[in-house]
């Protein structure tokens, strides 16, 4: 028997001002895209906490998405620049940590970017899906 | 809280939408299996009255203390099944909605996999309403005057109508007149109004309002407060000519030492002349002069004679050491009625606009058949030859991939009527290239027919080229419009002396410097967003900024004057209560957790946060916290927390996203 092809489990963290509503839009659009990116809305992508990222890991997580509005678009006019900083740290820590490049992904995605924000869930699946699935444990 | 959850799961069906992807029966007994759920139901539409019904009955007799709504996104209809609640007994907070239509039925091919998805949503929903507790909205007074900026006819119209329902208005324009493109128009499809009669008297209410300040030759520079309390700067440009004393008699314009007007028009698009200080046209308001320090001798050489002062005489309006002044506002609500640009022409290099004298934009010909234009009203080649044979072209940079893929609208209609205006002052012959006629309004397809009897040329295809290379005798010392007629299935040359170029309507080419101020987002095409293209219209994602005429996308007049006042009545419908209710969301300090390490005060982007200096504890401001939730990522020890975004709270519905 074939084994079935490994469908990664994603979590985006979108700020409602910007990716939440591309990702409305996308819908509007009837956008087709890979069921596996699961969003969970803030206001601000600065809400996200570095421990959310490193908890959905834990829990079960492939890869995490962070989104939010463009340098100089952002609604509290510059979470996403605290976004920006976090960001860079994890992705040192968890490249220490043996986290492979490409499960955690930054992208400003506006209000407007339906595509983008299609494109962006699209490439991040097929991109952890290349990677497998993640294992904590090290293997057992 | 102290009662254990109750919760009640309400999974729409929304039509088709939903149901036609999901299966939802499936998803309402795995919703049943879920930790703390009482009720799992299907409806065909829940956010109908039946559907509203049947969750408040749930509250009511099944004691539900949590609701779960799966169906379209909560910027569509949160409001309205809180208010469900709420009328229900219910805290509106402890409902919370899952987006399984954009986010899962309309963007999902594979059933199965849709399905799994919702589920996987629904059950992060109820893990994450569990933690759910009442809150309370705050209350915040709010300003009732009205910022409108742009003062064409959506910008007046909204101004009118909010003043004249009591509230002050600032409407802030920032060419020396207000008027807009409207002011530029010859007549009005499909009515052959004139455009002037029409919208002078408007202009002139503005004026006489006493409710009414209007700030021309101005810019809005800054925006900064919220809902209710916006303060705004707006930058008054000098127009060395005071306000207040000029009387608009024309005496200092004809008494210029440039005896003849010898500088383009602005106004006229540079068909006519002015003189270095001028008024726009005879009908501006303010009907202020201005002098442009760029043509002035006075600025460039300081040694003018100043016969405008001597004429101007007592009344002494010319004022050469005025300065850019900033004023500061406060209003409760914006309007933004920014208006088009003009698609340039000279981009389609095969329609030689710019290059070929011939070759007119639309809004020229305007200027040109207006009677208060640059020709009185003659319809005049720029070598003031009439035309005996015009061709007008459709869609110059609309419905095109390579400039706008949009419809413009307003472009067969208004080429239907500069055709008219052609053949009425000219007699020429006219022939317009169209590639659909699209004429839908009230109206339009009868001005349509009307047209075709006035002996109009209809050729379908669109212009491949204008050029001036004659290939026969006919075509010498003329324009030739080259195009494919599909109708005919051959190509024809077309020999005419004037091509009038139906260009597009196009956002204006500052939006992005206005979009980031007012915090609004904009269309992939770059025109501002509107919250719902349907349901709201004019509002946008920034509570409290509203959109009007055709900063929101291409729009005739009657859609304009319409969705301004939709504007006004929405900007005097959220203050009229004098205050507003703002979510709760905002961020909070536990005293005893912090340990007064600051981290979180440079972070805030709104001040809101302080040190108390004799607890070393770290205070927030409830008034000027809006609800980011930075600082409750950035504190270490854990001390601040978020209503709504509770740590716990996005902790489980992470879980719940994982769990399939």
């Amino acid at each position: 028997m074939r084994k079935p092809e490994f469908e990664p489990r994603i979590v985006a963290f979108v700020c409602n001002w910007c990716t939440y509503i591309a990702a409305d839009a996308a819908g509007v659009a009837r956008s087709r895209y890979a069921s596996n990116v699961r969003l969970i809305r803030t206001m601000c992508s600065g809400r996200v906490d570095p421990q959310f990222v490193l908890t959905a890991f834990e829990k079960g997580a492939d890869g995490v998405l962070l989104c939010g509005c463009h340098p100089r678009d952002c609604h509290y006019s510059s979470g996403n620049y605290k976004t920006l900083r976090r960001y860079t740290l994890l992705k040192k820590m968890l490249s220490q940590m043996g986290f492979e490049e490409g499960r955690l992904r930054l992208e400003w995605i506006s209000a407007s970017e339906a595509e983008k924000f299609r494109r962006v869930v699209e490439d991040m699946t097929e991109q952890v899906r290349r990677l497998g699935p993640l294992d904590l444990d090290g293997g057992d | 809280m102290t009662e254990p959850p109750k919760i009640g799961v309400y999974i729409c069906d929304c039509g088709f939408n939903i149901a036609s992807v999901v299966n939802v029966p499936d998803v309402v007994d795995y919703a049943k299996g879920l930790k703390g759920v009482v009720v799992a139901r299907e409806y065909k539409y829940m956010c109908s009255s039946p559907g509203q019904e049947t969750i408040q009955k749930d509250i009511r007799e099944m004691r539900v203390n949590r609701v779960v709504v799966a169906s379209c996104s909560p910027h569509l209809h949160e409001a309205t099944f809180r208010r469900a609640a709420e009328s229900a007994g219910a805290n509106p907070f402890l409902v919370h909605m899952v987006n399984i239509r954009e986010q899962v039925s309309w963007v999902t091919k594979d059933p199965r996999q849709a399905t799994e998805k919702a589920k996987a949503l629904v059950a992060a929903g109820v893990a994450r309403v569990a933690l759910h507790s009442p809150l309370e909205r705050r209350s915040v007074p709010v300003r009732s005057e009205v910022l409108i900026v742009g003062g064409g006819i959506a910008g007046i119209q909204a101004a009118l109508t909010a003043a004249e329902a009591g509230r002050h208005v600032y409407l802030v324009e920032r060419e020396p007149s207000i008027g807009g493109h409207m002011a530029k128009f010859d007549k009005t499809f499909p009515t052959l109004d004139c455009a002037a009669c029409i919208l002078t008297p408007k202009m002139t209410a503005v004026k006489n309002h006493p409710d009414i300040t209007l700030l021309s030759y101005s810019d809005v520079v800054g925006v900064d407060g919220f809902v209710g309390n916006f303060k705004v700067r707006v930058r008054r440009r000098p127009r060395y000519v005071d306000e207040a004393k000029c009387v608009g008699c024309f005496e200092c314009i004809e008494q210029c030492v440039y005896k003849t007007a010898k500088f383009p028009s602005e106004f006229d698009l540079g068909l006519g002349k002015r003189k270095p200080i001028y008024i726009p046209f005879a009908q501006a308001v303010p009907l202020v002069a201005v002098i442009d320090p760029g043509t002035c001798i006075e600025f460039k050489t300081g040694r003018c004679k100043q016969t405008c002062v001597d004429a101007c005489g007592d009344r002494d309006a010319i004022d050469f050491q005025q300065k850019e002044q900033i004023v500061e506002l406060d209003v409760g609500t914006i309007i933004v009625a920014t208006g088009f640009h003009v698609f340039d022409a000279a981009r389609m290099t095969n329609y030689g606009y710019g290059r070929l004298p011939g070759v007119f934009n639309a809004l020229e010909v305007e200027r040109l058949a207006a009677s208060n234009g640059p020709t009185g009203g003659e319809i005049l080649l720029r070598d003031g030859r009439t035309p005996k044979a015009v061709a007008i072209v459709h869609c110059v940079g609309s419905r095109d991939e390579h400039y706008n893929t949009y419809c413009s609208k307003v472009c067969c209609m208004y080429s239907l009527k500069l055709a008219h205006l052609v053949k009425e002052r000219t007699g020429a012959e006219v022939y317009n290239f169209y590639i659909d006629m699209r004429t839908p309004g009230k109206g339009y397809e009868e001005f349509y027919h009307r047209l075709i009897a006035e002996n109009l040329h209809l050729v379908r295809g669109k212009v491949a080229e204008v050029t001036d290379l004659a290939e026969n005798p006919a075509e010498e010392g003329r324009l030739t419009v080259v195009a494919e007629d599909t109708l005919l299935g051959v190509i024809r040359r077309v020999p005419v002396d004037m091509v009038i170029l139906s260009v597009a309507i196009e956002p204006q080419p500052d939006r992005e410097e206005v979009r980031r101020m007012l915090n609004m987002s904009c269309s992939s095409e770059g025109f501002f967003l509107e919250k719902h293209p349907k349901l709201a219209p004019v509002s946008t994602m920034t509570d409290g900024i509203f959109i009007a005429g055709t900063c929101q996308g291409p729009k005739d007049i009657p859609e304009t004057v319409a969705q301004a006042e939709a504007a006004a009545a929405e900007a005097i419908a959220l203050t009229s209560k004098g205050s507003i209710q703002l979510e709760p969301n905002l961020a909070s300090i536990e005293e005893g957790l912090c340990s007064g390490c600051q981290i979180c005060i440079p972070l805030c982007p709104y001040n809101a946060i302080e040190l108390d200096r004799e607890k070393m504890v770290a205070r927030i401001s409830d008034v000027l916290c809006k609800g980011c939730g930075v600082c409750v990522a950035a504190c270490p020890s854990g001390a601040i927390s978020q209503k709504m975004f509770e740590d716990d709270q996005l902790l489980h519905e992470l879980e719940g996203v994982l769990s399939r």
